[in-house]
């Protein structure tokens, strides 16, 4: 139930805006159209019975038909809340209020067993939601029932008990612990008292009465008003802690407003142009597009549509744009909120004037004829005065019936904008070249904006361009369009835009290239030229090509300012995009491949010189030790070189260091034990010699 | 005095020659072996010369295998001689083994740097 601050936002935007049209339409089909989207009951019935209730009461109103599995399903659910012996009185009272539509069931012993309990929540009830739904609910079982005997044991003492809670101000608080009153608490303390009205079996004192006719009068003093006209209640207090919005606050005070004027002898004095605005700003909201603010407006103009204080009527117009071609003639409709008939009224258009000259009213105080066949009420011809443009019509509406005079609110005076529209004559069209220094025409030729054809002129930087034409309405007054614009576009899609200056009916533009040299980017080449004329009350605006010129400027100087770039056609972002090469580093001059083999073997050879020169010097292996032990010794000592010279190869061919060197450790320990055997030996031995 | 020089000259070479014939075969053995490294590392410049030293690094690892083997050679040499006095005591067997790990570093460390 809480609303938030965003929609009351939005709210205030769609009322401004209709603030704009001044005008506001009763209820009507896309209001019924609208109800049934929104009200879709989600697997065959609704969400809760208070949803439920909210649905049927707008079908109710609206006057759409419910189905039967709906009503079915629904009456299910609502027999059984009214046979459950654990249902709250908010649960009753919902339950009940359904019954009253669907009429499910009104058997007397269904509802015995609830009266008892309800009476005994009234009795012992201190909050005035208690209150509100045990007096409602009983309320409800008394029409329902047509049970006339029932009534509330003290009907005054409840009376008392909830007048106790209201403030001087009008509001009322929701219970005697809490401080914080509310303007939506005060329409629901109404609508209870009503009923306690209703279920009393004796008068209650007049005096009391009078204190809360009091109260509404008060409540009404704090009443929130727009600029046109509307009116509506709404919450002082930001934060409280269930906030309700201007809708449910309006709807509520209404509701209880019309519940208890309907249940007193004597009549509220309320002013009837704040109950006309409650309902135009009900009206001015348009088609919710929640359910409870549906629910609520509908509700509200339900109430308000045959309420004992004052029945606002509605006065609206069908169409506000009066053609004068079509020889349209004035038309303006006057209904209830929900749209049915208003009783005989006389509506007098009581000044017509021009929105650019205020003072001067070219109609004063027209009667308007009425055709029973359409209930509308219509001024049948405009006298001959009225050009094109935008008039405001102001009307007053005043029922015939004297005595009911009190019974209708129907405002003072309603201010409507018209629009009068009619065909521009446009002629004298005409394109120019001149020469620049002598003002002498060079070429001149006759456009005809009426029809298709299209002209084609040339002109150097040296020359100007003259477009004119003459505008003027159907009475032969000077026009002034809201728009006149003449625009060259280049081939390159460069364009420019310049406005038409108009002194009384002749339009002209002079174009003198010479100065606009730069501003056109010393684009020289076709340029194509659109002429718009347009205005709101103009039916024949136009947007045209007239033709092309062919324009020859100067050659761009250095520092010229190029052209903006025009956009880019959004789909070539997703073509195939330039051709990217790579460009490597050029490889290093290699040696041809026989030199480098022939080099190879030239190395070699040293080798074998290295070996033939041993052999020359007579290099023996007679110190190879010949005994067993020694001899494997040093067999392996030379195995072992090999084996390192061969890691070696192997390292430069595929190794990696660290394997190489890993290998290299084992190698290398081997090799230095078995050579320091080898050695060592060979050493002893060569001492023994030199001894020996 | 040309012819004198000269003379000198082929007196001081075969002076030279019959000296060197009274040298070891084992001094013999590692001067050849000198004289093929320096040789290898001869031819390797001139490749080197005509081609460019594009890989610069196995140019560069070439002369210093043949340049550093040559080097430890002498060092042999030097140790192995019987008539130099400094290493009297040093046995040849452990200058040889000096040589061939020295040798087996060096190789190590160059076909590293090959590439």
């Amino acid at each position: 139930m809480a609303r938030s601050p965003l929609r009351f936002l939005v709210l205030i935007l769609a009322i401004s805006i209709c603030h704009a049209a001044g005008i506001f339409h009763p209820i009507s089909d896309s209001h019924r159209s609208a109800a049934l989207d929104l009200f879709k009951p989600v697997d065959g019935s609704f969400a809760s019975l208070e949803e439920a209730y909210e649905a049927l009461r707008t079908f109710e109103v609206l006057g759409i038909e419910k189905t039967a599995e709906l009503s079915k399903a629904i009456c299910k659910s609502v027999l059984g809340t009214l046979e459950s012996s654990s249902s709250t009185p908010k649960d009753l009272f919902h339950a009940l209020g359904v019954n009253g539509i669907l009429k499910c069931s009104s058997k007397e012993e269904t509802f015995e067993g609830i009266i008892s309990s309800l009476q005994a929540v009234v009795r012992d009830a201190n909050s005035l939601l208690d209150f509100y739904y045990s007096i409602g609910s009983l309320r409800l079982i008394k029409d329902q029932t047509s049970k006339t005997d029932l009534h509330l044991s003290d009907a005054e003492g409840t009376f008392r008990s909830i007048k106790a809670l209201s403030q001087s101000d009008g509001r009322w608080r929701y219970s005697s612990n809490n401080p914080e009153s509310s303007t939506f608490a005060a329409g629901i303390a109404l609508e209870a008292l009503s009923g306690v009205v209703s279920l009393a079996s004796s008068e209650i004192d007049q005096f009391m009465i009078g204190a809360v006719k009091n109260d509404i009068v008060k409540l009404f003093d704090s009443i929130e008003k727009y600029d046109d006209g509307t009116f509506y209640f709404d919450e002082k207090l930001v934060n409280m802690r269930e906030q309700q919005g201007p809708l449910a606050t309006t709807s509520s005070v209404v509701r209880g407003l019309t519940a208890f004027s309907s249940v007193i002898t004597e009549s509220l004095n309320l002013p009837g142009d704040k109950i006309l605005g409650i309902a135009k700003f009900f009206l001015g909201i348009g088609i919710p597009g929640d359910t409870k603010n549906f629910f609520d407006q509908v509700d509200l103009l339900a109430c308000l549509e045959n309420n004992r204080v004052s029945i606002p009527l509605i006065l609206s117009l069908p169409s506000t744009v009066i053609s004068l071609t079509k020889k349209d003639s004035l038309k303006v409709k006057v209904n209830t909120v929900l749209g049915s008939h208003a009783p005989p009224l006389t509506v007098t258009l009581v000044r017509a004037f021009s929105s650019s000259a205020r003072d001067n009213s070219i109609i004063e105080n027209q009667e308007l004829k009425f055709d029973p066949q359409d209930a509308v009420y219509f001024l049948d011809d405009l006298p001959a005065s009225f050009d094109v443009g935008e008039y405001i019509f102001v009307f007053k509406m005043l029922v015939q019936d004297s005595e009911q005079q009190t019974v209708y609110a129907t405002g003072t005076l309603t201010q409507v904008p018209i629009y009068v529209t009619g065909l521009i004559k446009i002629e004298n069209a005409k394109i120019a070249v001149l020469d620049s220094d002598l003002g002498s025409v060079e070429t001149q030729k006759k456009l005809d904006l009426a029809g298709e054809s299209t002209v084609s002129v040339s002109a150097n930087h040296l020359q100007k361009l003259r477009l004119s034409f003459q505008m003027s309405t159907p009475l032969g007054n000077a026009f002034k369009p809201h728009q006149a614009f003449l625009r060259l576009r280049h081939e390159t899609k460069v364009e420019h835009t310049f406005v038409v200056g108009s002194s009384g009916k002749k339009f002209e533009i002079t174009l003198d290239f010479l100065g606009l040299v730069e501003k056109f980017f010393y684009l020289s080449g076709r340029y194509d030229i659109q002429l718009t004329v347009g205005d709101a009350v103009m039916e024949n605006s136009l947007l045209r090509e007239i033709g092309y010129v062919e324009l020859d400027l100067p050659e761009p100087p250095e520092n010229a300012s190029r052209p903006p770039p025009q956009p880019v056609d959004p789909y070539t972002r997703y073509g195939p995009k330039a051709e990217i090469t790579h460009i490597f580093r050029a490889p290093e001059k290699r040696p041809p491949e026989e030199l480098s083999l022939a080099f190879l073997v030239l190395t070699i050879l040293p080798l074998f010189g290295f070996i033939i020169g041993l052999l020359r010097l007579g290099v023996n292996l007679k110190n190879f030790p010949t005994s067993a032990v020694p001899a494997t010794f040093a067999v392996i000592f030379h195995l072992g070189i090999a084996a390192v010279l061969l890691l070696y190869v192997l390292f430069w061919l595929k190794l990696d260091l660290f394997t190489t060197l890993k290998t290299l450790c084992f190698l290398g320990v081997f090799l230095m034990v078995v050579g320091h055997r080898t050695l060592s030996h060979l050493a002893s031995a060569s001492a023994k010699l030199k001894s020996a | 005095m040309a012819r004198s020089t000269g003379k000198d000259a082929q007196a001081l070479f075969h002076s030279l020659r019959s000296a060197y014939a009274a040298t070891p075969t084992t001094l013999k053995i590692i001067d050849l072996y000198m004289g093929f490294a320096v040789f290898t590392a001869l031819i390797q410049v001139v490749y080197m010369a005509i081609v460019g030293s594009f890989p610069f690094n196995s140019f560069l690892s070439e002369v210093l295998s043949c340049v550093g083997t040559a080097i430890l050679a002498v060092c042999l040499r030097i140790q192995v001689n019987k008539d130099n006095k400094e290493f009297k005591d040093l046995p040849p067997e452990r200058a040889f083994a000096d040589f061939v790990l020295c040798n087996l570093v060096l190789h190590l460390v160059i076909m590293n740097f090959l590439g």
